[in-house]
């Protein structure tokens, strides 16, 4: 497809050009080379480094997409471990260009301390695990117990507000890291361990026997979970959140990463558009015309993404629920490319 | 005639042998049980030893688990230390996260620092100076570019975030001596200077510094460097702790600095100054070479306390030998209680063989420069 | 007779003159540190404008939205930060008071113990010493709290102590004495026990000096202090409950509760100053020339009595200095409670407050001014100790 290639290196100049007049983040992402990219040290499902320090998860393919439209090419890109309490202080120093770690968009996040929100990438809330044998069924039956939970998040926050509303007592014990708060847990130092529902299953799946843990059925809270950037670049905010539209825009038109080269042909002004052969919606962006061509042929859409961390592809099987497109009854609506 | 009174006539009886002052015996009665405090002390400490030195030789060598493919075997009912994990562990204990096809750069740096600081000890080897200024100046330079990485020299980077383990602990302890020692020089003259500023500004930073807690040093340099310098300059990750460890270092150091000039006699400082020496020349040729002579175990010994203080930079997320050891007991293959017992249990070993083995050093230093070797 | 000083030529050119020469060179340094602070200070405040950090102290009055497991000041998730402030400088100063007072006596019985007659117990003592000293403090206290405490029980197979103090994993629970009125009387009787000591103390003080006659302070100590408010107790009917924990739901339930955290971080602190103490005191026994207690065995006195008369109150002046600097370090290194979560200043408030609210620099120039501030009183009071106690030389 000789025509293809040509039309690809036109856009690679066009996208040279323009990149003189990008935001000074994709700037600097461009001249370094490698996109740096704050993610969870290790939850399964959203991110985990393997033994040859390869990582994988929901999160970090959010991270591969942005690389990939960038540099066409999902690899480059380096993460950064951040506990939760130093992953503010790593983006607001300027040491990571954009923060995909499972973080909940809160009013005060975002006006007090300086940060853009981009799209809700995944609903959650809160819950709880306990011991099978407790017989617990309910977080309203809690009252007295310990329970362990991370420094620094709004799961410790929601804690105390729940139980407060409901005018019950609780000892939290506190840790730095959600590993150390499981681990605790696990060794009985606590009774029930809380936080958000989908780490709750991925965490339940790391401990020694995951069928003497029950999580229980009671949401305590909102979690709209999504990537985080610095105020300020409003270009480099728009690439993040267009990254995750582009994702499921994708899915909702059936665009996948197995059938992307078939759909460029495809009549539908939509997937043109999408796909970058009509228009081109990549120049606001800093990119190039087939921006989101690259994020679904190296990654995948939306739905692609999610079942293989987190559905039914991945050891964790959590269903979509309140994931699921706005077609399938679920929250996740994209404003269209046009 | 008969004899005087006064001469003996026969001969006195012998007298006992007197006490063997060797052999076990006279060990026994006389540093086990002279007199009845010691006797009950030392029969305490043997019940204490009959009570517990088993159950821990037990644990230890007796029902560890030398070889073992998983935790499996380590979580069994009455399994002891479980050493199969550390030896399974132990390329991650030393290179953290370090690609392992350029782990022999690690190797490299470590065998070649390992050979400048045994050059540098032995107390009696030629040509300590060039040592020292190989370990002090050329190491740090090299050991960094091979570590870091060089496009230029077909070296590929290696970011700081995947260093961890042995290397990160041996990183942030020598840089933190190397990058010390020089400042802790400065501000230790400085707090002897008569010029009122420089003395003020010595004495304030030395005394803040060694006023606040470790960690808090560290914080700072982690969360509030970045807040310091423009967005651009932004120091790396593992940059940030090493200045913080760098800084609190050189304070304590200036103390230990500051101890060696205090002993000089005042007729070195009066000599130098007669014979017409600028005040650089005094102390680089006269002062200093003494002063850091006679200090030399305590800079052995800050050196100890270094070594320990490093374990902190775990806390603001660096991948250091202890955080390593903690991190490996959260791999679902290999957890279980005594398995993360024996973590704990070598990382003690470890430190405690480096920590004493130097102690052990800087008290045979003290004594040859108590006898006036010159070194 | 000619004015030969006078000369300009005599006169040092101005970068020769001593008295100049340090001028410009501390103008210089001045500068360099002014132009240094300017430009951090330029760029801290460039840096937190945009990336939108308060720079105030509004947060101080925010309320603080999380909870705290051990307060010892009234304190829920509406109070303000300033009051996650004061919680963590109590369990701060609590912890470091309590770790203070068991290092010093562990010090000072392995100090003994390591110059003891019995070969054995030197050994032991010295093993210990050594070992604690060279191991790092976070890996000892990670170690208590992950392994040690981490072995015992839960709270349904809890490990009572003639059923008033329990063992298990979620901490130490232990009776807790509840005053019934007339306690009051017992609290009285002991504090005229301690004024009647000070002063009996002060008598002997004086006629031991004036006439050489020794009193048995000890004894009457503990008469007045223990035994008086002893009888006290006994004459008003006993006047005290004890508080039994209980196991209710999924804890014990009243008494005093010790935390896992806080029992680990006290035991490891108590046992890593207890080395270093227990080294300081050896060398300040060894410190006091032989010939002290050679001459006071040839006057007669009985060893017990050399020690406490002779050897101790030289051996104290050896001592005291570096057992101030070594509370000060507990006091320092009582910070490494973030790793095991026991909720200490710089753990609540450089922690979760400092992450809640994002008011790094403010509140993390706060911790270190407070524990400086703890620094410089003690080193003032040390420096007046060093000068009142200083041998006066005749």
């Amino acid at each position: 497809m000789p025509h293809f290639a040509v039309l690809l290196a036109a856009a690679a100049l066009i996208g040279a050009a323009s990149a003189a007049s990008a935001g000074p983040t994709l700037d600097q992402i461009k001249k370094r080379g490698i996109l740096v990219c704050g993610s969870n040290p290790g939850i399964a499902g959203f991110a985990l480094p393997d033994d040859k320090g390869l990582w994988s998860g929901f999160d970090i393919d959010f991270c591969r997409a942005i690389a990939a439209t960038i540099f066409n090419d999902p690899t480059k890109v380096r993460f950064v471990p951040l506990s939760a309490k130093d992953r503010f202080t790593a983006l607001q120093s300027g040491e990571i260009d954009v923060l995909s770690r499972n973080t909940t968009w809160t009013q005060s996040r975002e006006v007090g301390q300086g940060f853009e929100f981009g799209p809700v990438t995944y609903y959650d809330g809160q819950g709880f695990m306990v011991r099978r044998k407790l017989n617990v069924s309910s977080a309203l039956e809690l009252s007295g117990a310990t329970i362990c939970v991370q420094q620094g998040t709004t799961t410790e926050l929601n804690l105390a507000d729940f139980f407060r509303s409901h005018e019950m007592k609780y000892d939290p014990v506190v840790f730095a890291t959600a590993d150390e708060a499981i681990k605790n847990y696990d060794s009985g130092r606590c009774d029930a361990f809380t936080t958000d529902m989908s780490q709750l299953y991925s965490e339940r799946t790391k401990l020694g026997n995951p069928e003497d843990h029950v999580i229980l059925p009671d949401i305590v809270s909102k979690e709209p979970l999504g990537p985080v950037v610095r105020q300020g670049d409003d270009q480099w905010f728009n690439l993040v959140k267009w990254t995750h539209y582009a994702m499921t825009n994708a899915e909702e038109l059936g665009v996948a990463s197995k059938n992307v080269d078939d759909k460029l042909k495809d009549p539908n002004p939509e997937i043109k558009r999408l796909l970058g052969s009509e228009g081109n919606f990549g120049d606001g962006l800093g990119l190039t015309a087939d921006w989101a061509y690259r994020i679904i042929k190296l990654v995948g859409n939306y739905g692609e993404v999610f079942d293989r961390n987190l559905g039914e592809g991945s050891k964790l099987k959590i269903k979509r629920g309140a994931n699921a497109l706005w077609t399938k009854n679920g929250l996740q609506y994209s404003p269209p490319i046009r | 005639m008969s004899a005087p009174a006064f001469v003996r006539s026969a001969s006195a009886p012998d007298l006992p042998p007197p006490v063997p002052t060797a052999g076990p015996m006279t060990f026994v009665r006389r540093r086990l049980f002279a007199g009845p405090a010691a006797t009950v002390f030392t029969l305490l400490a043997i019940a204490f030893l009959i009570w517990a030195a088993p159950p821990v030789a037990r644990f230890l060598f007796v029902d560890a688990v030398w070889s073992a493919p998983d935790g499996g075997a380590c979580r069994a009912p009455g399994a002891g230390a479980c050493w199969a994990y550390i030896w399974r562990k132990a390329p991650y204990f030393v290179y953290g996260s370090y690609p392992l096809d350029a782990r022999w750069r690690v190797d490299i740096v470590l065998a070649v620092g390992a050979a400048l600081i045994a050059w540098l000890a032995a107390r009696r080897a030629p040509g300590r100076a060039i040592a020292a200024a190989l370990l002090f100046v050329a190491y740090p330079i090299c050991a960094v570019v091979l570590l870091y990485g060089q496009a230029g020299l077909g070296l590929p980077v290696v970011p700081t975030d995947l260093w961890g383990g042995v290397l990160v602990t041996l990183i942030m302890a020598i840089s933190g001596i190397v990058l010390s020692l020089p400042a802790g020089v400065l501000l230790a003259l400085g707090r002897r200077s008569k010029l009122p500023i420089v003395r003020a500004l010595s004495v304030g930073f030395i005394e803040v510094i060694r006023g606040v807690p470790m960690i808090t040093v560290l914080f700072m340099a982690n969360l509030m460097l970045p807040l310091f310098v423009p967005e651009s300059w932004s120091p790396d990750r593992l940059l940030r702790p090493l200045i913080g460890v760098a800084l609190f270092a050189s304070a304590y150091m200036a103390e230990v600095v500051r101890g060696g000039l205090q002993a000089i006699p005042n007729g070195q400082f009066e000599g130098a100054m007669a014979l017409g020496l600028t005040y650089p020349q005094r102390m680089r040729l006269v002062i200093l070479p003494q002063a850091l002579t006679i200090v030399i175990p305590g800079i052995v010994n800050s050196f100890i306390a270094l070594f320990k203080d490093t374990t902190l930079v775990a806390i603001v997320g660096i991948f250091d030998f202890l955080r390593t050891v903690d991190t490996a007991r959260l791999d679902p293959q290999w957890a279980g209680p005594t398995i993360t017992a024996t973590g704990y249990v070598f990382a003690a070993l470890f430190y405690f063989v480096f920590c004493f083995g130097m102690s052990r050093y800087s008290i045979a230093m003290e004594r040859d420069l108590a006898r006036g070797v010159s070194n | 007779m000619s004015a030969q000083t006078g000369g300009a030529a005599a006169r040092p050119r101005i970068w020769n003159d001593p008295f100049w020469r340090g001028l410009m060179l501390q103008g210089a340094l001045l500068a360099a540190v002014v132009a240094l602070t300017w430009f951090v200070a330029g760029n801290a405040v460039d840096n937190m404008h945009k990336r939108n950090i308060p720079t105030d102290f509004a947060f101080w009055s925010n309320p603080a939205s999380f909870d705290i497991s051990q307060t010892l000041i009234p304190y829920s998730a509406t109070s303000p930060n300033s009051q996650v402030f004061w919680v963590g400088l109590l369990n701060t100063l609590l912890v470091a008071a309590l770790g203070v007072i068991l290092a010093t006596l562990l010090g000072f019985a392995a100090g003994a113990a390591r110059l003891s007659a019995s070969w054995l117990v030197a050994r032991l003592a010295g093993f210990y010493i050594e070992g604690v000293r060279n191991v790092p403090l976070l890996l000892q206290i990670i170690f208590w709290y992950n392994v040690v405490l981490a072995a015992l029980p839960d709270p349904r197979g809890a490990v009572a102590l003639g059923g008033v103090v329990f063992l298990t994993k979620r901490g130490l629970f232990l009776a807790a004495p509840v005053a019934r009125p007339g306690f009051s009387a017992v609290w009285i009787a002991l504090g005229v026990g301690m004024a009647a000591t000070f002063a009996f103390r002060a008598f002997a003080a004086r006629r031991q000096r004036e006439t050489g006659m020794s009193a048995p302070v000890g004894a009457v100590a503990a008469a007045l202090i223990v035994a008086f408010p002893l009888i006290v107790y006994v004459a008003a009917g006993q006047p005290l409950d004890f508080d039994i924990p209980k196991l209710r739901g999924f804890n014990f339930v009243g008494g005093m509760k010790l935390s896992p955290e806080f029992a680990a971080l006290l035991f490891a602190l108590t046992l890593y100053t207890g080395a270093f103490i227990a080294e300081i005191v050896r060398s300040g026994i060894l410190a006091v020339a032989k010939g002290q207690s050679e001459a006071a065995a040839a006057l007669g006195l009985r060893p017990a009595q050399t020690r406490k008369l002779i050897v101790m109150p030289q051996a104290m002046r050896v001592i005291v200095p570096p057992l101030i600097n070594q509370y000060l370090n507990l006091t320092k290194n009582s910070t490494l409670a973030v790793a095991i979560g026991y909720p200490d200043l710089f753990n609540v408030f450089a922690g979760t407050t400092l992450n809640n609210t994002g008011a790094a620099v403010q509140i993390v120039f706060m911790t270190m001014a407070v524990y400086l501030i703890i620094s410089l009183v003690t080193s003032g009071v040390m420096n007046a100790y060093n000068a009142r106690m200083s041998p006066r030389e005749r």
